[in-house]
């Protein structure tokens, strides 16, 4: 029978929760990195018994951990970032020059077919690549190199690469998400880049269409279908049917559209997912109510769902890496709060159920379906 | 033998329990006392200074014989007590954050 493994990142620790196909009943293993702050746990998707994980210390940096067995030991790998060449600068908050500086890694992304090929996200914003498991890093200079690099300033959270989409139809092309420059896509397979970010409209920036510098808080993808791609901005909610290269606005009738994750369902492509987010200034969910809105036609008409959240006095958050769907039928959902809970539905977000209720604040969620 | 105590984070990087002793040729400064540490516990390179400017990470603090150190030169030699071995080189981590 197949099984899940939820891999959860939290601001003092990692935990492995576990659970067969049913997902009804579950095993929790953790912490694991104790007192660190682990932004990312993801495995290969070629193997299943290898994940690697971010783990960040205020103290003591950045470490990156690998598995090769499912999680239950752990090794230290390379936590060497060094950017390529000559850093530069891109913009401070106040718009002058800021020397680019390692701060930590956000996203993990392990390549579609092979265990020891790794891509990171990174803050300040770049693109790094082990193909040696983790033991040595290097950059993908194209993209900090795009000509709009020297512009790109940090987002309230830091100028944070955090989203890495590889497409399993070609795998020269990749997505990239920067807060807050903006979404990009490589077509050979990272040598160069080009914003991909026509149709954004940025209300908060001198020109709210400019070809970089929007907010995107995170992208999804089905990977049955690579060219369509679902996208929580800052503010706004939005679907491109090609690749990045135009996107229009699908908030619709959604309480909100602050937000920050988002996700598709792993056998219905028009099947999305997203939290709303009260404002930029009130992190925390609309209405006291913590609600996933699920559209079942690609955007603009979503339903609330709510059975077995909570309906009042909720002020929790939900990050835009702490969103994660499962491949078993019916789909698994799982979300994590700021408040500590893991959230599971076992019917694509018709019922949900709470699997740990106080765990530290939740920074990702991500899934392993086992067979 | 260079006795060093790291912070339970550190000890529990380097999977060492207690002090941890080093062989060190003279000169004994910071710098050669970090670069033995890092020699013998590769994981814990980029933990105690940046991988790149060598410097001290803002809150990490060096002590020995009662004294903060922090500031001194990565090349100053380190006391005579820690150089025999009868008081540790102390990396403690800063009082700070939450």
């Amino acid at each position: 029978m197949s099984s899940v493994r939820v891999l959860v990142g939290t601001r003092k620790g990692a935990f492995i929760l576990s659970s067969d196909g049913k997902r009804e009943k579950w095993d929790v293993s953790g912490p694991h990195f104790t007192g660190w702050e682990m932004y990312h746990l993801k495995a290969s998707p070629a193997d299943p018994n290898r994940i690697y994980a971010s783990q960040s210390s205020g103290w003591f940096g950045q470490m990156i951990q690998r598995s090769n067995d499912g999680g239950k030991t752990w090794e230290a790998v390379s936590n060497k970032f060094v950017y390529d060449g000559v850093p530069g600068t891109h913009q401070w908050y106040d718009g002058t020059p800021h020397p680019w500086e390692f701060k930590r890694v956000w996203h993990l992304e392990p390549s579609l077919t092979d265990p020891d090929t790794v891509y990171a996200g990174i803050e300040d914003a770049a693109l790094f690549r082990t193909t040696d498991g983790g033991q040595n890093w290097h950059e993908l200079p194209g993209l900090r190199r795009h000509g709009s690099g020297p512009h790109w300033q940090p987002g309230a959270g830091g100028m944070c690469l955090h989203t890495i989409i590889l497409d399993p139809s070609d795998p020269l092309r990749m997505f990239i998400a920067i807060s807050a420059a903006g979404a990009f896509r490589t077509d050979d397979g990272g040598v160069t880049w080009k914003p991909i970010n026509k149709g954004l409209y940025s209300q908060y920036i001198p020109n709210p269409t400019a070809e970089v510098g929007h907010c995107v808080h995170h992208i999804a993808m089905n990977p049955s279908r690579p060219g369509v791609l679902f996208m929580q901005k800052h503010w706004d909610v939005m679907r491109s049917d090609d690749a990045g290269d135009q996107w229009r606005e699908i908030s619709g009738n959604l309480p909100t559209d602050f937000g920050f994750a988002i996700d598709v369902h792993s056998h219905e492509p028009e099947t999305v997912y997203v939290v709303p987010i009260k404002s930029d200034s009130e992190h925390f969910v609309h209405d006291a109510k913590l609600r996933v809105f699920r559209s079942k036609s690609g955007g603009n008409e979503w339903e609330p769902l709510t059975k077995g959240l909570p309906q009042e006095n909720c002020y929790v958050n939900v990050l835009r890496d702490a969103m994660a769907v499962d491949k078993l039928d019916s789909c698994g959902v799982y979300f994590g709060t700021t408040g500590g809970q893991v959230y599971a539905s076992n019917d694509a977000g018709d019922s949900w159920n709470a699997i740990v209720h106080d765990l530290p604040a939740v920074l990702s969620v991500e899934t392993q379906t086992l067979p | 033998m260079i006795r060093v105590v790291l912070p339970q984070h550190l000890r529990t990087l380097a999977r060492v329990s207690g002090e941890v002793q080093l062989d060190v040729a003279d000169p004994v400064t910071q710098r050669s006392v970090l670069d033995a540490l890092e020699v013998r516990y590769p994981m814990l390179q980029g933990t105690i200074r940046d991988h790149v400017t060598q410097q001290r990470r803002a809150f990490l603090r060096f002590f020995a014989c009662e004294e903060d150190l922090s500031h001194e030169s990565p090349d100053a030699l380190l006391p005579e007590a820690v150089v025999s071995g009868s008081e540790p080189f102390l990396i403690i981590g800063a009082i700070a954050g939450g």
